[in-house]
C-alpha cells in the first residue's frame, strides 16, 4: 500500500522515479485483482450478449439454432409478420398485443406499487428507531423470498378455489367462482405482489434521511398537511421515488416467471415471447432480436433514470 | 405594573408535559406558568434537558401539553395546529428547504398564507434588506455559508409578520465572532420589528446581554423569572446562582429580619446586614451567596468580615482572582479589577488576608 | 373515553399523514396473506391446496421421500455453494481493487461490466448464455454442471461485490496507515487489519450470493441441460401438472431457510454496527 521508500533510497533512485514505479506497481496490482471477476463476467455475461447481437441477423435453423446466412427477418418479425404465401409484410397483431401488454402491465405495476409503497415507506420511516428495523425486516423477508414461491403463493390466492374467490363468494359479491388465473389481472396482481418491496426499499432509504425539522418549518410557515407533503416532502425524496419506479418498471418489462405462471401461456409478456422462440417457436434470430429490443427499451428507461436523478441532484446542490 | 400597560403576548398557564407512560415516563415540564408581554425579548435559559426547547415547541404547536393552556394575545391556542398559530420559529439547525432558493424559502410562509404575488415579492425584498442578504437572493441554500443561512432562517420566520418569534438556540452553530455579531443583529431586529422574541439558550452570557427578561429552568421547572440584573444580583436558589456567573457559597445564621433587612452571622463570626426580597423572612441556618466582584481584599482588620489564607492569585487581564482558604476550610474567590500600576501579588501567597464586602453583597437563598 | 377524546382533539402529530398508516397495514397484509396461506396448506392432510382437511406432516414426508426433489435440491446446493464461493472471492478482490483509489482509466467500463447482471433483464442474459453455451457444447461435447455454475457465478458477482465494497468504503483508512506505520508489510496489513475488518462484509456478500443462486429460475431454466433441474426449475415444471401440497411443503422449507439466513444477516449487520 505504502511505497517502500527506504529501500529505493538506498539504491539511490530519484524520488520522482520512486513515485512512478510505485504508482505503476499499484496499477498492475489493481488489474491483477480485477481480472478474475472481469474474465468471469466477460465470459458469462457481457461477451455472450455480443453473440446474441450476431444471431439476430442470421437465418433460423430447421430444428433449432441458426444457419449462418445473413437475414433481417429476425428484426422485422419483432413487430411485423411476413405472409407465408404472398410474402407481403403486415404489422403482427400478436406481437404488438404482447408488446403493448408488457408496457401497459409494467406501467400499472409501477403506479400501483408507488401508491401502496410510498405510504408504507413513509410509515416505516416515521416509526421509532427500534420499531423501524422490525418493520423493515418484514419488508425484506418477501423481498428475499424466492420469486417462484411468491408467484406460486399468489397463484393459490387467485385460483378458482383460492381464498379470493372464496371470500367473494362468502360476501355474496359473486355466486360462482370467477376466472382470475390466466388473465392480465392475475399477472398484474402477481407483479404488484412480487415488486412491491422493490418500491418500498429505495423510498424508505430516502425517507430515512429526511429531516422532519423541515416539515415542522413548513407547518410553522402556515403550510397545511397536503401542501407540506407536496411542496416539501415529495420534492426532497423524489430520488427515492424515481429509483423505486425504475427498479419496478425495468424488471416488470422483462418479467418471465410471473406471467408464465399466472398468465399460463394465454397472457404472454415480452419475456415469455422471447423464451418461446428458443423453445416451441424455434426461431432463434427472432428471439435474439426480441432480446435486443427488450434490452434497448430497458436501457432507454435506465438512461432516463440517470437523467432524472442527476437533474434532481443538481437542483439540490 | 409594566404588564398592565402592555398586553400579554404569550400566557403559559400551568403547563405540564410528560413523555411516555408507566416506567419509561419522563416529566419534561412541570406546572410551568409564564407571562410574556408584548415587545419583549424573553429568554428561556437552562442546561440541556431542562425543558426549555420543549416549552418552545409547545408554543409553536409541534407538541401538545399533557396539562395546561397556552394563550396568544388572550386567545387559547392550545388545540391549534402549528399552521394556524401566528408564531414562527427559527430552528436550531435552521431547517431551510434544500430544494428551494433563498428567496423561495423566505416566500414560503407568505405563499402558504395566500398572499398575492406582488405583496409576497415586496415582503421578500424587504426581508432580504432587513437581514442584509439582497445579493444572495437567488442562491441555493447549499451555496451560502452558515452565518448566511442563519440570516435566511430569520428572514423566513419574520416574513409572515408573526406576533411572536420563537428562536431555538439559533446561534449555537456559529463560531464565536459570528455569534457576537448575530447577538447584536438579533437585538436590532427585535427592536426594529417590535415583535416579541422568545429565545432559548443554554449560554448564560448570551441570555444576560440580550434579554429584557429571563426565565431560568431546571428539570422541567421554572426556578426564577426576572430581568438580567435581578437574576444575577438576586438569585433566589442555589441552582440559579451557580448556573449564572461565578459565585461563593457560604452558610450563615439569621439573627433577625425586619423591614426587608436581615442581619446574619457569617462563618467568621462577624455580623452583616443585607436586603431581602419582599415577603421573604429567612430563619435559622441559611445558604448565602457572594459574587467574587462584590468582595474585596482590605488592609484594615477592622473592616474585615472574612479571613483566610491566600492560596492562589490568577491574572485575568482585566482583573485578578484571588483564591482564599477561609478558616472554615472553604475556598472563597475575590475578584478585583486591575489598574495600570498593579504589581504581581504572588509575593503574598500563603499570607493571611482580610476580606471586605460591598453593601448588600450577601444574598440569602431560598433553598 | 373522555380523556381519549380530549387528547385526540388537540393532538397534532407532525409526522402523521391521513390514510398512510391504513395503506401501510393493508400493504403488510397483502404481502403476508398469500405466504401464510401457502404455508398453512403445506400442513394439509388432504390432497387439495384449497380445502382444509386437518393437520398433517405428510407432504413434508412425501417431499423428503421424493427422489427428484432430493436430486434437484442437492444440485441447487452444489451450484449455490460453488457459485457463492467463487463469486465472493473474485468480488472481494475486485472490491479491494476499485475502492478507495483515485479514479483510474477504464473505471466506468469496469463498473458497467461488474453491474451488468443487475441492469440487463435476466431473460436476456439467460438467452445470451443459452446461445453461447449451445455453441460451446457442440464444440467441446461437454454438457456438465460447469455451465450452470459458471452462469450462476457471473450472475452473483455484483450481489457479492456491493456489500463488500460498502464495507470497505466505510472503513477508516487511518487504521491501515497506522498498521503500516507500525512496520506491517502490505500483506501483513491486509491479513491482520483489512481482512478482519472486512470480514462481516464478505460474509454478507457470500450470503446474498448464496440466496441469489439458490433462488435463480430464469437463467437456470434456459441454461440447464436435460436432467439438470435445480429445485426452482423442478418446481416450475411441477406447476404444469396437478398441484399438490407437496409444492407448498417444499416452498415452506425454502421460505424457512430464507428467513433463517436473513435473520443471521440482520444480526450480523447489527453487531458490526
Amino acid at each position: 500500500m505504502r511505497p517502500d521508500n527506504t529501500t529505493n533510497h538506498e539504491v539511490g533512485l530519484p524520488i520522482s522515479e520512486v513515485i512512478k514505479t510505485a504508482s505503476k506497481k499499484q496499477e498492475q496490482r489493481r488489474w491483477l485483482l480485477l481480472s478474475p471477476a472481469l474474465i468471469l463476467l466477460l465470459l458469462a455475461a457481457s461477451g455472450p450478449l455480443l453473440i446474441v447481437l450476431v444471431y439476430s441477423f442470421l437465418t433460423p435453423g430447421d430444428y433449432s439454432g441458426v444457419i449462418w446466412e445473413l437475414s433481417l427477418d429476425g428484426w422485422i418479425q419483432v413487430i411485423w409478420q411476413r405472409d407465408i404465401f404472398t410474402g407481403s409484410i403486415a404489422l403482427s397483431d400478436a406481437h404488438l398485443r404482447i408488446l403493448l401488454r408488457s408496457i401497459k402491465l409494467s406501467f400499472l405495476t409501477t403506479i400501483l406499487t408507488l401508491i401502496m409503497g410510498f405510504p408504507t415507506a413513509y410509515f416505516i420511516a416515521t416509526r421509532s428507531k427500534k420499531r423501524r428495523s422490525l418493520w423493515l425486516f418484514l419488508i425484506t423477508i418477501p423481498f428475499w423470498t424466492n420469486l417462484l414461491i411468491r408467484t406460486f403463493a399468489i397463484m393459490e390466492v387467485v385460483r378458482n378455489e383460492g381464498i379470493l374467490n372464496a371470500l367473494l363468494l362468502a360476501l355474496n359479491v359473486i355466486d360462482q367462482p370467477i376466472q382470475i388465473l390466466y388473465t392480465d389481472f392475475a399477472i398484474l396482481a402477481g407483479m404488484l405482489y412480487v415488486f412491491l418491496p422493490l418500491m418500498v426499499l429505495p423510498i424508505y432509504s430516502s425517507m430515512e434521511r429526511f429531516d422532519f425539522n423541515l416539515v415542522e418549518a413548513g407547518y410553522d410557515l402556515y403550510a397545511t398537511r397536503w401542501r407540506t407533503m407536496r411542496r416539501i416532502i415529495l420534492p426532497i425524496i423524489r430520488p427515492g421515488i424515481v429509483a423505486g419506479s425504475i427498479l419496478v418498471f425495468v424488471p416488470s418489462l422483462g418479467a418471465y416467471v410471473t406471467p408464465r405462471i399466472l398468465g399460463g401461456g394465454k397472457s404472454m409478456m415480452l419475456g415469455n415471447l422471447i423464451e418461446l422462440q428458443f423453445g416451441q417457436g424455434n426461431n432463434w434470430p427472432l428471439g435474439a432480436s426480441l432480446s435486443f429490443f427488450l434490452l434497448a427499451l430497458t436501457m432507454i428507461f435506465l438512461l432516463l433514470y440517470v437523467r432524472l436523478t442527476s437533474k434532481s441532484a443538481k437542483s439540490h446542490v | 405594573m409594566k404588564q398592565q400597560r402592555s398586553e400579554i403576548a404569550i400566557r403559559i398557564e400551568d403547563i405540564t408535559k410528560i413523555y411516555g407512560e408507566g416506567r419509561g415516563k419522563v416529566i419534561a415540564l412541570q406546572d410551568v406558568s409564564i407571562d410574556i408581554p408584548e415587545n419583549e425579548f424573553f429568554t428561556l435559559l437552562g442546561p440541556s434537558g431542562c425543558g426549555k426547547t420543549t416549552l418552545l415547541r409547545l408554543i409553536a404547536g409541534f407538541e401538545h401539553p399533557t396539562k395546561g393552556k397556552i394563550h396568544l394575545y388572550g386567545k387559547d391556542i392550545t388545540a391549534y395546529p402549528p399552521y394556524k398559530r401566528k408564531v414562527n420559529t427559527v430552528f436550531q439547525n435552521y431547517a431551510l428547504f434544500p430544494h428551494m432558493t433563498v428567496a423561495e424559502n423566505i416566500a414560503f410562509g407568505l405563499e402558504m398564507l395566500g398572499k398575492p404575488k406582488k405583496e409576497t415579492d415586496e415582503t421578500v425584498n424587504e426581508m432580504l434588506t432587513l437581514v442584509k442578504m439582497e445579493d444572495l437572493k437567488n442562491r441555493q441554500i447549499s451555496q451560502i455559508s452558515g452565518g448566511q443561512q442563519q440570516r435566511v432562517a430569520l428572514a423566513r420566520a419574520l416574513a409572515p409578520k408573526p406576533r411572536v418569534l420563537l428562536l431555538d438556540e439559533p446561534l449555537s452553530a456559529l463560531d464565536q465572532k459570528l455569534r457576537k455579531e448575530m447577538q447584536i443583529e438579533l437585538k436590532r431586529l427585535q427592536s426594529e420589528t417590535g415583535i416579541t422574541f422568545v429565545f432559548v439558550t443554554h449560554d448564560q452570557e448570551e441570555a444576560l446581554t440580550m434579554s429584557n427578561r429571563i426565565a431560568v429552568l431546571n428539570s422541567g421547572k421554572v426556578l426564577q423569572i426576572g430581568t438580567p440584573r435581578e437574576i444575577y444580583k438576586q438569585p433566589s436558589e442555589r441552582f440559579v446562582a451557580d448556573f449564572i456567573g461565578e459565585t461563593n457559597f457560604l452558610k450563615a445564621e439569621i439573627l433577625g429580619c425586619a423591614n426587608g433587612v436581615a442581619s446574619l452571622t457569617l462563618p467568621s463570626g462577624k455580623t452583616v446586614e443585607t436586603n431581602v426580597q419582599k415577603g421573604f423572612s429567612p430563619e435559622g441556618t441559611v445558604n448565602i451567596v457572594i459574587r467574587p466582584e462584590h468582595a474585596t481584599v482590605v488592609e484594615d482588620p477592622a473592616e474585615s468580615l472574612l479571613q483566610g489564607r491566600l492560596i492562589n492569585a490568577v491574572y485575568f487581564g482585566t482583573d485578578m482572582r484571588y483564591h482564599i482558604e477561609l478558616e472554615s476550610g472553604e475556598t472563597f474567590t475575590v475578584r478585583i479589577q486591575n489598574n495600570p500600576d498593579d504589581k504581581t501579588s504572588t509575593q503574598f501567597l500563603g499570607t493571611e488576608v482580610c476580606i471586605g464586602l460591598h453593601k448588600n453583597a450577601v444574598q440569602i437563598l431560598k433553598d | 373515553m373522555f380523556k381519549l377524546l380530549k387528547r385526540k382533539s388537540f393532538r397534532f402529530d407532525i409526522r402523521h399523514q391521513n390514510g398512510f398508516t391504513s395503506i401501510a397495514i393493508i400493504c403488510f397484509i397483502f404481502l403476508y396473506t398469500p405466504i401464510f396461506t401457502m404455508m398453512v396448506y403445506a400442513f394439509n392432510q388432504g390432497d387439495s391446496i384449497a380445502l382444509w382437511e386437518g393437520f398433517s406432516l405428510r407432504w413434508f414426508v412425501s417431499a423428503w421421500g421424493n427422489e427428484q426433489v432430493k436430486d434437484s435440491a442437492l444440485r441447487s446446493l452444489i451450484v449455490a455453494i460453488f457459485a457463492s464461493g467463487i463469486s465472493t472471492t473474485v468480488a472481494t478482490m475486485a472490491a479491494i481493487a476499485t475502492t478507495r483509489t483515485k479514479s483510474f482509466r477504464g473505471q466506468n467500463i469496469v463498473y458497467a461490466i461488474i453491474n451488468q447482471p443487475l441492469m440487463v433483464p435476466e431473460i436476456v442474459t439467460g438467452v445470451a448464455l443459452l446461445i453461447f453455451f449451445a455453441l460451446v457444447k457442440t464444440v467441446t461435447g461437454y454438457a456438465g454442471l460447469g455451465f450452470l455454475i459458471l452462469a450462476h457465478t457471473a450472475f452473483c458477482i455484483p450481489f457479492a461485490y456491493l456489500p463488500i465494497r460498502a464495507r470497505l468504503e466505510g472503513m477508516d483508512l487511518i487504521l491501515e496507515t497506522a498498521a503500516a506505520d507500525l512496520y506491517a508489510t502490505p500483506w501483513k496489513t491486509f491479513r491482520l487489519v483489512t481482512f478482519p475488518l472486512l470480514f462481516p462484509g464478505i460474509i454478507a456478500g457470500a450470503m446474498l450470493a448464496f440466496v441469489i443462486s439458490l433462488d435463480n429460475v430464469v437463467i437456470t431454466e434456459l441454461v440447464k441441460s436435460a436432467g439438470q433441474d435445480t429445485l426452482p426449475t423442478y418446481m416450475l415444471g411441477q406447476l404444469r401438472r396437478a398441484i399438490t401440497p407437496e409444492i407448498n411443503a417444499i416452498s415452506t422449507v425454502l421460505l424457512a431457510i430464507t428467513v433463517v439466513i436473513l435473520t443471521l444477516f440482520y444480526l450480523l449487520n447489527r453487531k458490526s454496527e
